[in-house]
């Protein structure tokens, strides 16, 4: 009886969506490239010999192969280099803005849904002013006053991305809330946060994880746009987008494909991984999916 | 209704108004009821009548438009001192010791009532977890022999199941286990059958018969289905438009109805094998506007039988054994609310 007893508790939820994870090959094909392409950018020096910032004007614009895999650009740099120290950057901006602006949103959300009232007031005003008011303004605004840096564009992520997540939890709540399963949890005894976050949060969350790979893929191509026209991420540091800029030009395009090439299809397998690993990661979630 | 050892809950003149956009719903105006322990109770009566209110007072779960305008309801536990719960902080910690704990609930709607993330398992011991101090492979020990007892086959493989993959009927036991898993003293059952197939009711019902004769708790089951409360009721109080219009114990009120409403609500209730002579009938008119009853009997404008006193404030009359009625008809001894 006791052995028993412990084997149920042991055969958790957390355990019961790894395996799921687990036997859903896309799903762990989209993990697979997240981490390999972190684990590159993460040990970048070991990867490549090159600087990424150092001009070498001895190997201006090299098509892929011998000593440069992936080619140079117009300044001699490497492109392996660049898209692999480029990658740490866009990372962390596309990762930690998703999830920054999803843990804001989830919590502001939750907490609106649930307890309405003037806090839900308050909050659904904010959220319609964050979301009629231009971003690229509210980085100017901000690159003013703070000065380029991607701290900052993180911040403005954070600070813009949490809007839709918001709306969709706080939506989520209005219905459930009304369910007779928190009913039952008040009835038994459940205080509000609770129910609020462990009851009533979990039945939300697919949505939520689909908002989150999309912002993450999101946040990583607006940071290219961003420094596109000089916002982003200052023009020294090497980021995806910030490579990918090298395709301003014409000649570029039709003739050193290789400069925009590696950074953008950096970006797209990362997204992919992502995407991914998000819809395997919502339908484990979702324990009416078997 | 007399001081009595055996009364679990007492419920005095109870009064629970809705405020919305200036109007007064009177939606329990007045009830005094007697719950006695380890019996159950049948609170009847139609929709919006005011039953599932009087529950949630007892827990205190009320929406913010309502107000406990007066009242009182003393809860006679056996392991704490008599409390009156309208005393109580609606989410204060005593408050939310007894809910789940001392007095429990069960819902209409066995499909929603059960959160569709989490195993069932999971779901039963939260109660425990809550009220309790032990650790999860005990309460999870306690939650599978309590799903034994509701019979549910091949309970160590369903206690890991998630509610989709239940049946109805199988949900509302997993229902019922939730409610009876901390032992509870008095368990409000609010339409438990209602949303089942006739032989999944009957089922249900006699497994918490059973379950009562066991553990001996306390049912206050509320229906609008006369049948139900016939078959499993010890007592049995009609409500109507926020009042109770008789209360009495089953055999009383259905033997011997006193109040119009009463027997009206018993001639409106199919027989199987009726022959086509002996029509059912309906109650003529329809119930008044809740924010804009009439003073006195708020059945009067539907009764065959009003006259003018219809109109001032009837008293309840004993009319023997216990048997309350609030009808000017009845004859009796005078008894006044609050006695």
């Amino acid at each position: 009886m006791e052995a028993k007893a412990q084997k149920i508790v042991k055969s958790s939820r957390m355990r019961n969506v790894a395996s799921k994870l687990v036997s859903n090959k896309a799903a762990l094909l989209g993990l697979a490239i997240i981490v390999i392409i972190i684990l590159l950018c993460a040990l970048a020096p070991l990867m490549t010999p090159y600087n990424p910032t150092k001009p070498d004007f001895s190997a201006q614009v090299q098509p892929p192969g011998g000593a440069h895999p992936f080619g140079t650009d117009k300044l001699g740099r490497d492109i392996l280099a660049r898209v692999l120290y480029g990658g740490r950057v866009s990372i962390l901006i596309g990762l930690s803005g998703a999830v920054g602006g999803m843990l804001l949103g989830v919590i502001i959300g939750s907490l609106c849904g649930y307890f309405r009232g003037w806090l839900d007031a308050v909050f659904v005003k904010v959220a319609e002013l964050v979301s009629i008011f231009p971003q690229i303004l509210l980085v100017l605004v901000l690159v003013t006053i703070l000065q380029q840096s991607m701290y900052n564009l993180i911040m403005i992520f954070i600070a813009t991305g949490w809007v839709a997540t918001f709306r969709m939890v706080r939506g989520r709540f209005f219905s459930l809330r009304e369910e007779s399963f928190v009913e039952a949890c008040r009835v038994f005894g459940l205080g509000d946060l609770s129910i609020a976050f462990r009851h009533i949060l979990p039945n939300c969350l697919g949505p939520v994880i689909v908002q989150l790979t999309l912002n993450t893929a999101g946040f990583i191509l607006q940071e290219a746009a961003l420094s596109f026209i000089g916002l982003g991420v200052p023009s020294g540091t090497p980021t995806w987008g910030n490579i990918m800029n090298a395709a301003k030009e014409i000649v570029s395009i039709n003739q050193y494909p290789w400069v925009w090439l590696a950074p953008g299809l950096a970006i797209a397998l990362f997204v992919l991984g992502v995407n991914f690993f998000g819809d395997g990661l919502r339908d484990a979630l979702d324990p009416k999916q078997i | 209704m007399s001081e009595n050892k055996d009364i679990l809950l007492s419920i005095r003149n109870l009064k629970t108004h809705f405020h919305v956009r200036k109007r007064v719903i009177r939606a329990v105006d007045g009830v005094s009821l007697d719950v006695r322990a380890g019996k159950t109770l049948g609170l009847v009566g139609e929709s919006g009548c005011g039953k599932s209110i009087t529950a949630h007072t007892i827990l205190r779960l009320l929406p913010k438009t309502a107000r406990i305008k007066d009242g009182e309801i003393i809860f006679h536990s056996r392991k704490r001192q008599p409390v009156d719960l309208l005393k109580l902080q609606p989410s204060g910690k005593e408050m939310r010791g007894i809910r789940g704990n001392d007095i429990s609930m069960i819902f209409q709607d066995p499909m929603s009532s059960l959160n569709p993330v989490y195993r069932i398992g999971d779901q039963i011991v939260e109660s425990i977890l809550e009220h309790e101090n032990t650790t999860r492979a005990e309460a999870m020990e306690r939650a599978l022999e309590m799903l034994k007892r509701l019979s549910i086959p091949s309970a160590e493989k369903r206690i890991r199941e998630y509610p989709h993959q239940f049946s109805g009927g199988m949900k509302q036991r997993v229902m019922i286990a939730m409610g009876l898993i901390c032992n509870p003293e008095l368990l409000i059952a609010d339409e438990p059958t209602t949303a089942l197939d006739v032989t999944i009711q009957a089922q249900i019902l006699e497994l918490m018969q059973e379950l009562q004769r066991q553990l001996g708790f306390t049912i206050i089951l509320i229906t609008h289905n006369m049948g139900i409360v016939a078959d499993v009721a010890d007592d049995v109080a009609v409500m109507y438009m926020g009042k109770i219009m008789e209360f009495g114990s089953k055999e009383d009120v259905f033997l011997r109805p006193s109040h119009p409403y009463t027997r009206a609500l018993l001639k409106s209730v199919p027989v199987l094998g009726n022959s086509g002579r002996d029509l059912l009938e309906p109650i003529r008119g329809s119930t008044p506007d809740p924010s804009d009853l009439p003073e006195g009997c708020s059945f009067a404008p539907r009764c065959d039988f009003a006259k003018p006193e219809c109109g001032q404030a009837i008293p309840y009359v004993d009319v023997g054994n216990g048997h309350l009625v609030r009808c000017v008809l009845a004859e009796g001894r005078e008894v006044r609310d609050g006695q």
